[in-house]
């Protein structure tokens, strides 16, 4: 019985892995770039909601929506200062250093805020746990909404991209910029609408990760980012259902490698998975293989 | 004396036959003519001859020597070096130093005697310099051996390609569209050198190329592809003569 | 040739310079405590960074696991030197630090060598996460390795001290997440500055070389390289396994710096192999003089903002980041510069011409 806990814990996980890992790699489908940043967008997110909740005690609901606007404005604002100038750089680790610059600033802002200590995050989530098969199996009322969002989002995503104009736009501007642009999109306004997107799923997904994993810190949104990145590239960068695959699986192999082989070895455990995949499958499981022509 | 023998030579990307049944046999000190229309898998033919794709049937011989399926850098040592039709060089390097690379493997020392600067390590890089600079002088690039090759202009980096696939002393020189993108003086002036070449270093060089004249102008023999196959095979006037030949260029 | 030999040299000189420099100012004592404390650090990431330049700027591949070499070769140092200083008491401490040296390079050399087989045939942003991803695992390792010995042989567990099952908890050697305590205190700003002398020298001499012109031709064009007779792979392989040796070098300095050695995210983590991307690319991917600088003043900038901003330096140590790469990298920025550079040059140009006329 204690194995289905344990799954359903590991998809909860996995469902907020799969959140950020969204956004890693819509990112990085669009502007083929790794942004270090993004796991510190969840921190602020994080914070955001606490400020609002627990500080000035207002309603939870309005917490998550503030969080969502602070962290679509950061992100749009990041991407504006930061990454736009450097698109055309002659070297593709510009971005990235530049990236590592925002995670730091946005840490030592949080530092600089909120101190150093650990706050304590009151859940937003207010439901009651369900017990199953005679109380043997409990589900806390977070997992339940992490995991029902999650799958929520994902739908709406997965719809936006295919139904919408917008979506298609995403789509083209990841394939080839240039011929974006001559087909009349917008590409800058593309690339913003997608870091936003990306940003607001952070809000979300570092919302839920404080409710299951009250403790919050400046560096809270650093390990669950590199995650999340491990998960993208899992599931092979760049394609949204492999995101959402990558998440959840990391999530359950997580959980399962604390629970059955070591608490400390779990991090290598996940990182040894990647690597075997990477590996088997270089491009992750849902990645295109794209080859040099001679 | 054949240096290259190449017998039903055929390969499939998925369901489509790229090159299929290519026969070619080379004599030595020849200047032979790869044409044909685009996308007709010439540069097919130069990568599966050099060891990128692996061909799905057929053998290739070079001087006596099954080389079939073998990698690029033994195909190389082999003795078949290349340019590319996209130029790629060494683009950091300079012109100099690209040429050494193609020394690399007739002038060895260990990686030891490289950091600890032993006295072979200087023997032996004064004997590359040496090298290098008398190849660079064939094609006038002497001048220019510490510029890096990307500051070059685009005539001498086609040059400078030429230079280094000499520099690995191969039995067959293959040169991918080397008058690609220039005005008719350069490409006057790249027959003189070619035909050089050929003289200076007693070189078999198999070419493909646009420029008709280029080709009517240089190669002694040809071979026309079309679609993957070998549509016209033999001396070069006879095969432009080709009504087959014309009717592939010009259409119907 | 002769300008490379020269330009080498400078970078050495450099070196020295700053050697001699330092010693004066401890001896006349105008150095401060936390300045001293600082010294053998920077000698460690400057090694490092150089080291990591060969992988990122000589062979053009980007790893995020450059500390997890640190990390094997810190460990595997420091449990000999650890050993000897138990065990062979008598050893001179010169022979038994430089044994540590080779022991630390060669074994991170070794894990180098072997991570880089399966790993060097991915590419860009795949490789990178996949170095990092290595890193971790070896830090997590080294977090959970215990190890003992006393009369009865070798004790070793990955489960927890107890499990070693020894009678005296004093022979413990590695002890988990507690790492090694009571390294011997081998490292010095001298010994690092010797260190890092012929870090440089190795790197600088095999750049340099047949072999150094093989791995930047295979950074420059693989498919070209092949093209001549290049081993892709091999040259691949020492660049990689070469860097990490350099790295583990970094950490045995760091190792016999301190009394107690751990496995830390700040430490081996993946943030310290970013930082050290960070110096290869301030100073210049491919330059090895720019990063022995970036290496030494971005360790020494965070110190020199605590007497002026103490607060607020980490913050100002992100913006100065982040505008020194818009302003290095950004194209409109460098059109920028050059504009202001050819207008400045004009001028200066005009105030000649106007100076001969009169």
């Amino acid at each position: 019985m204690s194995f289905i806990t344990y799954l359903i814990n590991g998809i909860s996980l996995g469902s907020v892995y799969a959140l950020i890992a969204l956004g890693y790699t819509m990112v990085y489908g669009i502007a083929k770039m790794l942004n270090f940043a993004h796991g510190d967008v969840i921190m602020v997110g994080g914070f955001t909601c606490y400020t609002i909740c627990s500080t000035m005690g207002m309603h939870p609901l309005l917490g998550i929506l503030v969080s969502v606007v602070v962290c679509t404005v950061l992100g749009i604002t990041i991407e504006k200062i930061a990454y736009k100038p450097l698109r055309k750089a002659s070297s593709p680790l510009a971005v990235l250093i530049t990236a590592i610059g925002v995670s730091y600033f946005l840490q030592n802002i949080a530092l600089l805020i909120f101190g150093a200590n650990a706050k304590s995050f009151t859940s937003v989530v207010d439901m009651e746990a369900v017990k199953l098969a005679d109380g043997e199996i409990v589900i806390s009322g977070v997992t339940i909404v992490t995991i029902v969002s999650c799958i929520v989002i994902m739908i709406a995503l997965m719809l936006f991209i295919n139904k919408t104009k917008m979506g298609q736009a995403m789509l083209a501007v990841s394939e080839d910029k240039g011929a974006a642009q001559l087909m009349g999109i917008n590409v800058n306004g593309t690339i913003s609408l997608t870091f936003a997107i990306g940003s607001a799923l952070a809000a979300i997904a570092g919302v839920l990760l404080c409710s299951a994993y009250p403790s919050l810190t400046p560096y809270t949104g650093s390990m669950p980012g590199i995650k999340a990145f491990v998960a993208a590239v899992f599931g092979g960068i760049g394609s949204i259902p492999g995101a959402f695959i990558g998440g959840i699986l990391l999530g359950v192999i997580q959980i399962f490698s604390q629970a059955y082989i070591n608490s400390q070895m779990a991090d290598a455990i996940v990182f040894a998975v990647l690597i075997v995949v990477l590996l088997v499958k270089p491009t992750g499981l849902l990645g295109k293989n794209i080859q040099e022509k001679v | 004396m054949a240096i290259l023998e190449v017998k039903n030579l055929s390969i499939s990307f998925g369901g489509l036959r790229a090159v299929d049944d290519f026969n070619i046999t080379i004599e030595k000190g020849r200047l032979y003519g790869l044409i044909g229309p685009n996308g007709a898998g010439k540069t097919t033919v130069f990568n599966l001859l050099t060891g990128v794709y692996k061909p799905s049937e057929g053998i290739i011989t070079l001087d006596g020597q099954n080389i079939t399926g073998k990698k690029t850098i033994d195909i190389n040592r082999a003795g078949i070096a290349r340019t590319f039709q996209n130029i790629r060089l060494f683009k950091e390097l300079t012109v100099l130093d690209n040429v050494k690379v193609g020394l690399h493997n007739h002038k060895q020392y260990g990686t030891l005697t490289g950091i600890l600067r032993l006295p072979k390590f200087h023997k032996t890089e004064k004997a590359m310099n040496q090298e290098a600079l008398e190849l660079l002088k064939v094609f006038g690039l002497e001048n220019e051996a510490d510029t890096l090759a990307s500051n070059l202009p685009y005539g001498k980096q086609r040059k400078l390609e030429i230079a280094r696939a000499l520099a690995t002393k191969p039995k067959l020189l293959l040169l991918d569209e080397p008058a690609a993108g220039m005005n008719p003086n350069e490409t006057q002036e790249l027959m003189d050198t070619i035909r050089f070449v050929r003289k200076h270093f007693d070189m078999t060089i198999l070419l493909i190329e646009h420029d008709m004249k280029l080709v009517s102008g240089i190669c002694e023999e040809l071979t026309v592809l079309n679609f993957g196959h070998v549509l016209c095979q033999g001396k070069t006037t006879d095969v432009l003569n080709n009504p087959e030949v014309i009717k592939a260029y010009l259409g119907e | 040739m002769k300008k490379t030999v020269r330009s080498n040299l400078i970078t050495i000189g450099i070196v020295v310079i700053a050697y001699i420099i330092v010693q004066i100012l401890i001896s006349t004592g105008n150095i401060s405590s936390l300045m001293k404390g600082l010294l053998v650090p920077m000698c460690v990431y400057a090694i490092a960074a150089v080291s990591l330049n060969l992988t990122v700027g000589i062979l053009g591949e980007l790893s995020l696991g450059h500390a997890g070499f640190m990390c094997v070769g810190a460990f595997s140092s420091a449990f000999f030197s650890k050993c000897m200083k138990m065990f062979v008491p008598g050893m001179p401490a010169g022979v038994r630090f430089l044994i540590a040296i080779l022991i630390g390079a060669a074994l991170a050399g070794l894990f180098g060598l072997l991570i880089g087989i399966p790993v060097l045939r991915l590419k860009g942003d795949y490789l990178a996460i996949v170095t990092l991803a290595f890193g971790e695992i070896i830090k997590n390792i080294v977090n959970i390795l215990y190890l003992g010995i006393d009369e009865n042989g070798v004790h070793f567990s990955m489960k927890n001290s107890l499990d070693l099952n020894m009678e005296n908890s004093d022979n413990i050697i590695i002890n988990g997440a507690q790492g090694i305590t009571g390294t011997p205190n081998d490292s010095n700003f001298t010994v690092g500055i010797i260190l890092l002398v012929v870090t440089l020298l190795i790197v600088l001499n095999l750049i340099h070389s047949r072999d150094g012109r093989a791995i930047m031709a295979i950074r420059d064009n693989t498919i070209a390289a092949e093209s001549v007779g290049i081993p892709v792979t091999k040259y691949k392989l020492m660049a990689f396994s070469i860097s990490a040796a350099l790295a583990g070098v970094a950490g045995v300095l760091y190792a016999h710096n301190l009394s107690t050695l751990t496995a830390l995210p700040k430490n081996f983590g993946y943030n310290q192999s970013i930082m050290i991307l960070v110096f290869v690319v301030l100073g210049g991917m491919g330059n090895i003089r720019g990063s022995v600088i970036a290496a030494v003043v971005l360790t020494l900038l965070p110190e020199l903002l605590r007497g002026v901003v103490s607060d607020s330096r980490m913050l100002i140590y992100a913006i100065v980041l982040i505008v020194i790469m818009l302003f290095n990298w950004a194209p409109a920025c460098l059109e920028w510069r050059e504009k202001v550079a050819a207008s400045v040059k004009t001028k200066l140009g005009k105030k000649n011409v106007s100076k001969e006329v009169q």
